[in-house]
């Protein structure tokens, strides 16, 4: 797979719920090429080494030459990623990482996201349109304000307050969403803290639904040369898979988390 | 002005002294598509072993100011996949090839040198006797200068290729070490390999790697490995690989400067893997600006008084 390193440039900055932010950039090399579920690992210095590793950031959304980043501002590397104005360059190295399958005999998706694990949804809710599935996006965060839905027309959502949606976790209003509808021909796209994920992959294997995570993890590289990314698989052989090059999107039954 | 670039070690010419380091690197496909390797002094493998490894378990790297703390674990494919999937790629590069080999008895360094001696496509060999993330062999070979001679001993007769032993900084004299391999046959020294490093998540009180304490790289050694590289060099007849931290060509050319005969680039490559090939062109660019026609001529230039440094009381 064809990957880059090269300068993007800032077209916008937008806080688009309450700390978290859409970083649109021009970058025609990258964003011809992405695929929903891929990432770019972005740089968060110049002239310094400080910090020093690149930070790896779902492709959110791609249009012509321009591709989105979600994030929350949780440390200096997305700290300085919130501080860019227009006309700024930034680093990137992509894409990265194996998109999510979306050619599997499904017939409908059912997107889960744990706060900003919502990220890469909006660029693989359209693939997954465009590709004649049925999609329910089902967002969770803790409050109201956090839900990032922009680009997720008519998502459910759920928080962990009750000030939106319904009251409890993305996961629970995963269970009441299947027993209150027949869904046909499911699989499920989950994207969130590993220990919602690790949630999502046991309701997933107790009902029989395929399922599909995006996992997270420290990165050095993002391009299979450090070996720091390890997660354990299931299988026979190895016995770890590289987050950066064999994921971030594995089949919940692939992988121990 | 053209500038001479090259160098040789034992019977091999390296096109220029900027090498990439072990582990920083794979094992050169997959990364050839981000920076040119051709370009490139040689390349150092990924630490092979005779067995596939797996590596520690996760978290295996946690960020640190201006550097990193791993625990990989010498992950490896082994030496016997190396040779069927690895190796008929390398040989199509025109850069030099040095295989790095770890290994947790000294029948296995010896095993595995031998096994790769009957391959063609390699021009050295670089052994690590100082991996801090593994329990068997690593640092108990690498702190212990009888063994650390006696794994250069036992490979010297197998082999006619450079021989290089990549020294650990974890020791009180890294010259200690250069003058026992050096006397034991070895052809150079790489210093340094990682330092033992610790951090801790204090919101879990937990540490944050995997096996509690991990390898330091990055820009925060690079003194440090400067003060060793001149070390072994005011002390020791050998050439030297001077790696830590290095970022920038001025970064390789302190090394130089202070003795090293050549460089290699680590860390940096996971943070921008086209630098290793600037590295190379910008000392090109310095000798010729300083009016100096043989990067080679730099090495150990350094306008010191030894007398004034605290290491002269050992020196
Ligand atoms: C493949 C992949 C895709 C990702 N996509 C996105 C994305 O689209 N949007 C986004 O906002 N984030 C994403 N992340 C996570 C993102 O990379 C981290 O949030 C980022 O590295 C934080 O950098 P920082 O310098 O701001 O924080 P740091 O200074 O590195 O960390 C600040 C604090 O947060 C903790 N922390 C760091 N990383 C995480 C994490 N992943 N989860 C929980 N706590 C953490 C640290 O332990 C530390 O205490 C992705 C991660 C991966 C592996
Ligand atoms: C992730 C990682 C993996 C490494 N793996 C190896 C290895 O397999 N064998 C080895 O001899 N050194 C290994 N090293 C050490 C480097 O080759 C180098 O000596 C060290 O990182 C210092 O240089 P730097 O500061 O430029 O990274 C590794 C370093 C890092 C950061
Ligand atoms: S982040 Fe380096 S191998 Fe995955």
């Amino acid at each position: 797979m064809k990957r880059f390193q090269t300068m993007s440039v800032v077209i916008s900055l937008e806080e688009i719920a309450e700390g978290i932010y859409v970083l649109t950039l021009e970058c025609p090399e990258i964003a011809k090429l992405t695929e929903p579920g891929q990432f770019v690992n972005v740089r968060m210095h110049d002239a310094h080494s400080e910090p020093l590793l690149r930070r790896p950031f779902s492709v959110s959304f791609v249009e012509g030459d321009r591709l989105e980043l979600l994030f929350n501002v949780i440390g200096t590397g997305t700290r300085f990623l919130s501080t860019r104005r227009p006309g700024d360059a930034v680093d990137l190295l992509g894409p990265l990482g194996v998109p999510f399958h979306i050619d599997d005999t499904f017939e409908t998706a059912l997107l889960l996201a744990g706060g900003v694990g919502v990220a890469p949804f909006p660029m693989l809710r359209a693939a997954l349109e465009r590709a004649g599935k049925k999609v329910i996006t089902l967002l969770g965060a803790r409050s109201g304000v956090q839900i990032a839905d922009r680009r997720l027309n008519n998502a459910y959502v759920a928080t962990d307050d009750g000030s939106r949606g319904f009251h409890g976790s993305v996961v629970d209003l995963f269970h009441a969403t299947v027993a209150r509808n027949a869904i046909l021909r499911p699989k499920i796209f989950a994207c969130g803290p590993n220990r919602m994920l690790s949630v999502v992959a046991a309701a997933a294997r107790t009902i029989g639904m395929d399922c599909e995570l995006s996992l997270e993890g420290e990165m050095a590289c993002g391009i299979g040369i450090c070996q720091g990314c390890p997660v354990e698989r299931s299988r026979e052989g190895r016995k770890y898979a590289l987050v950066c090059t064999d994921g971030p999107t594995f089949n919940s039954r692939d992988v121990v988390i | 002005m053209t500038v001479k670039t090259s160098f040789m070690l034992r019977h091999v010419e390296f096109q220029n002294r900027v090498f990439v380091a072990s582990g920083t690197f794979g094992y050169g496909d997959e990364i050839n598509d981000l920076v040119d390797p051709n370009k490139l002094g040689g390349i150092v493998t990924k630490s092979l072993s005779w067995k596939p490894r797996d590596g520690n378990p996760p978290r295996r790297i946690a960020e640190t100011p201006s550097g990193m703390l791993n625990s990989i674990g010498l992950a490896n494919i082994g030496v016997h996949t190396f040779i069927e999937k690895k190796l008929p790629f390398l040989r199509t590069l025109k850069t030099r090839i040095i295989v790095n080999i770890a290994a947790s008895s000294v029948q296995e360094y010896c095993d595995v040198l031998a096994l790769l001696e009957r391959h063609d496509g390699i021009h050295g060999y670089e052994i690590n006797v100082s991996c801090p993330n593994v329990k068997e062999g690593g640092l108990s070979f690498g702190t212990n200068v009888d063994r650390t001679r006696e794994i250069t001993e036992r490979l010297r007769p197998l082999t006619e290729k450079p021989l290089i032993i990549k020294l650990t900084p974890n020791v009180t004299h890294m010259s200690e070490f250069a003058r026992a391999v050096k006397d034991a046959g070895a052809d150079a020294v790489s210093c340094i390999n990682t330092l033992v490093g610790m951090a801790v998540d204090v919101r879990t009180r937990t540490p944050r790697l995997s096996t509690v304490t991990g390898g330091l790289s990055g820009p925060a050694i690079k003194p440090i490995a400067l003060a060793k590289v001149f070390e072994v060099a005011k002390s020791v007849d050998i050439p030297i690989f001077g790696i830590g931290g290095i970022t920038t060509a001025d970064d390789a050319i302190e090394f130089l400067l202070v003795g090293a005969c050549a460089v290699q680039v680590g860390t940096t490559n996971f943070v921008d893997p086209g630098a290793s090939v600037r590295i190379a062109e910008g000392i090109a660019g310095y000798a010729s600006s300083n009016g100096i026609d043989d990067v080679g001529k730099l090495v150990g230039s350094l306008k010191a008084d030894v007398k004034a440094s605290v290491l002269q009381t050992w020196l």
